[in-house]
């Protein structure tokens, strides 16, 4: 059993922290170490960042230290942070002002594959707008999972919003009609669409998502004003394509990076960021309402180089 | 299912081929290649290491440099190197001489646990076991409901009461389970994090406290680097027996499967392959192995193909059907019960996923069963006397036809000329050579048979 025993060692120092190794002062360098490097691509890979982008993150880095030089070691720090939140889209569409809308009613839609916890994000969102002041009301468009309505309806009553739902089985598009509706009718500030769960390779369910976003437009030609793509951060690479997939379907405006509170780092949103232009709203840090933070790239680059 | 990696290894493997000879720096550009596939298929960053390293190493063991054909030796080296990866064989769930049987599923927030446990319990209901569920998430909101809806489904029966005490949950539903004849039960807990100190303790306490036969620990496919950590931890707090590989119908990955097996050494038993209930299938880790490689499932067809035949095609149907061939009656009501078969087998997606190369051409999307439920809403709208004398059929009943299933008259005629098609196909059978013509065409050996 050779290789799992030494499988078992390795895991144990995949997380040390990357800048011990070179902590000795240097001069005016303007190349980096190739243990520094071997070791970076280590805590890349290993958070799910993935082959091209850190391949592409080293090769940047490179390329700067030769121009920019460094003296000590923290100088290199700031120049890898630096690279790093690059990587997310900076102005358009990060969040400045947090739970605050501008419309009225402001329609976010929540999708995602199955398990990565939108009905917990969305219970979360209700809670945060609900605390700014705004009225808000849930469409429970997830209309095929099993208990998916009364798992909603116990975030409803934890934010305090109220909830538009039909039997299991009915049509999702109709619970969006009605949510859309009542919402115009009722003068709501918030709408929040929850969606069932569905892998991106379903072409059907794909199909019922552009549905449903016909239906919003129909009624609010502006709307959906938010479309959140959820994301577990436990993923992989294959989080790549279900952003490319359901943007096919809906354009997306955001993702939501969940459950950043076990040992998974989210690398991917890293590429999704880099390559499709999407940014990182929120992330979702526990099973608690209040669970819920603004994403800031900063600390996000700090827990991935320094765990 | 591993489309990509089956279709990215099939390029670096021609590349390889076409080497008379090797130099070590070939192997090694080859090498990155493959640990770049592994890699974006979330095979654990260490575990490629380790494996790429092993490959070479027994590649250049095997004087692999001086042989006439480098590139076999290299295949081969990491074809077995897979197969090892991934465990030998095929694992059976265990049982235990108690009863029940108890069987604990555990693992993260959404990796599909309750689903998992109602596919399992319908999947031992139909081997002749007298399973229960015992609901013991007491913390995600109406996870509870959930598996009690589970359960109506497949009428299996649900313990759980409101004491929100999951070890109190459980061991009410052993005395449950003794008081009604159940030979087996199946613990739902709630979805945890590894590092979650108190939801740990709490497992292990169920562990301790109901002494499983089985402790299942079940994961996500699309699960990325962190699946190795997660199944680590798991492992070392439960030592678990085997791992249910979720979400399986989506596409290219399966990295973590491998990772799991390799750091752990618990074999996979189950794979989950859609949202229905009896989508549940054993794992069989060298037909995976050999499907990675772009080698195809034909196994799993065949046997599937098999398995129906003793409960589903009864022998009079059989037989009728092969007098009708031998008179040339083949009608549409004929074609209507092969319709109704091939459906038996499962969707067109799963059934073309096992025929090798079909994969990489379908690319993970999915094949539309609509066109066959568009025939068979057309047959079903024909009268009796038109499905046995189709030649009746003319324009007035045709407008009628189309009318009365939902189509147009164009999809009605071209039912009835894939209707024709058929019985001309059934004519050249006759004929003798016939068939072996057809299997050539198919690409099949002659006299190929599916038994």
């Amino acid at each position: 059993m050779g290789l799992f025993d030494k499988l078992k060692q390795g895991l144990k120092k995949t997380h040390e922290n990357i800048f011990n190794k070179i902590d000795k002062l240097v001069n005016a360098k303007s190349d980096i170490d190739d243990d520094f490097l071997d070791n970076l691509e280590e805590i890349l890979l290993s958070s799910d960042v993935g082959v091209n982008t850190t391949e592409k993150i080293i090769k940047n880095l490179k390329e700067r230290v030769k121009e920019e030089k460094y003296e000590r070691t923290d100088q290199l720090q700031a120049i890898l942070r630096d690279e790093l939140k690059k990587a997310f889209v900076s102005g358009n569409g990060e969040v400045k002002e947090p739970f605050k809308v501008d419309k009225k009613p402001y329609v976010i839609i929540v999708i995602g594959v199955n398990g990565v916890g939108k009905t917990t994000s969305i219970g979360k969102l209700a809670y945060n707008y609900k605390n700014a002041g705004y009225s808000v009301l849930i469409g429970a468009a997830d209309t095929f999972r099993a208990a998916a309505n009364e798992q909603l309806e116990t975030w409803a009553k934890r934010s305090g919003t109220e909830i538009i739902q039909l039997s299991q089985g009915s049509d999702p598009s109709a619970v969006v009609y009605n949510t859309i509706q009542s919402g115009i009718a009722k003068g709501y500030d918030v709408v929040i669409i929850d969606t069932a769960g569905r892998l991106h390779t379903k072409v059907n369910l794909m199909e019922e998502l552009s549905k449903i976003n016909r239906v919003i437009q129909k009624q609010l030609p502006d709307a959906p004003h938010e479309v959140l793509l959820v994301l577990d951060a436990t993923t992989g690479q294959n989080g790549m394509t279900q952003a490319r997939e359901f943007s096919n379907s809906i354009p997306l405006t955001g993702l939501v990076l969940t459950k950043l509170d076990g040992t998974a780092k989210g690398g991917i949103v890293l590429k999704i960021s880099s390559e499709m232009k999407i940014p990182v709203k929120y992330i979702g840090v526990g099973e608690q309402i209040d669970d819920l933070q603004v994403f800031d790239k900063e600390s996000f680059v700090h827990a991935l180089l320094e765990d | 299912m591993f489309e990509d990696l089956s279709s990215k290894f099939d390029k670096v493997f021609k590349f390889i081929k076409g080497k008379g000879k090797v130099s070590e720096a070939t192997i090694d550009e080859f090498l990155r290649e493959v640990r770049r596939i592994m890699l974006d298929a979330d095979v654990n960053y260490k575990v490629v290491k380790q494996f790429v390293d092993d490959v070479k190493q027994k590649a250049l063991e095997k004087n692999v440099i001086r042989s006439i054909n480098p590139g076999k030796i290299v295949i081969d080296t990491i074809t077995a190197e897979l197969v090892r990866l991934m465990g030998e064989k095929k694992t059976d769930i265990k049982f235990s001489n108690d009863v029940p049987s108890v069987i604990m599923m555990v693992g993260l927030q959404g990796s599909g646990k309750t689903t998992f446990s109602g596919k399992l319990a319908k999947y031992l209901k139909s081997r002749g076991k007298n399973p229960a569920l015992a609901a013991c998430d007491v913390y995600r909101p109406a996870a509870i409901d959930q598996l009690k809806t589970l359960g109506e489904q497949i009428d299996v029966a649900v313990y759980s009461d409101d004491s929100k005490d999951p070890v109190k949950i459980a061991l009410a539903a052993v005395e449950f389970c003794k008081l009604n004849y159940k030979d087996t039960l199946i613990v739902d807990t709630a979805g945890r994090l590894a590092i979650d100190e108190e939801m740990m303790r709490e497992v292990e306490q169920l562990k301790s406290k109901l002494n499983p036969a089985e402790i299942l620990f079940v994961v996500d496919s699309m699960t990325g680097q962190d699946a190795v950590n997660t199944a680590k931890e798991f492992h070392d707090r439960l030592d678990f027996d085997g791992v249910i590989l979720t979400k399986l119908d989506g596409d290219s990955r399966g990295g973590a499967a491998l990772s799991i097996r390799a750091v752990v050494d618990k074999p996979v038993k189950f794979v989950g392959v859609g949202e229905k209930l009896d989508a549940i299938e054993p794992f069989y880790p060298d037909r995976m192995a050999s499907r990675i490689l772009g080698r195809g499932d034909i196994q799993s067809l065949v046997e599937k193909a098999a398995t129906m035949l003793p409960e589903e095609l009864d022998e009079k149907k059989i037989a009728k059907l092969e007098e009708k061939f031998k008179g040339n009656k083949f009608d549409f009501g004929d074609f209507l019960d092969q319709l109704q078969q091939i459906k038996k087998m499962g969707s067109l997606s799963s059934l073309m996923g096992m025929i090798p190369g079909v994969d990489r051409i379908m690319k993970g999307k999915e094949i539309d069963d609509k066109p066959l439920r568009q025939v068979e809403a057309v047959i079903n709208s024909m009268t009796l006397k038109e499905r046995t004398n189709p030649d009746i059929i003319n324009g007035a009943r045709r407008k009628r036809i189309a009318g009365g299933s939902g189509t147009s008259i164009q999809d009605v005629n071209r039912v009835i000329k894939q209707f024709y098609d058929m019985q001309k196909m059934i004519k050249t059978f006759k004929k003798g050579r016939g068939m072996n013509n057809m299997l050539r065409n198919m690409g099949l050996p002659p006299n190929f048979s599916l038994k």
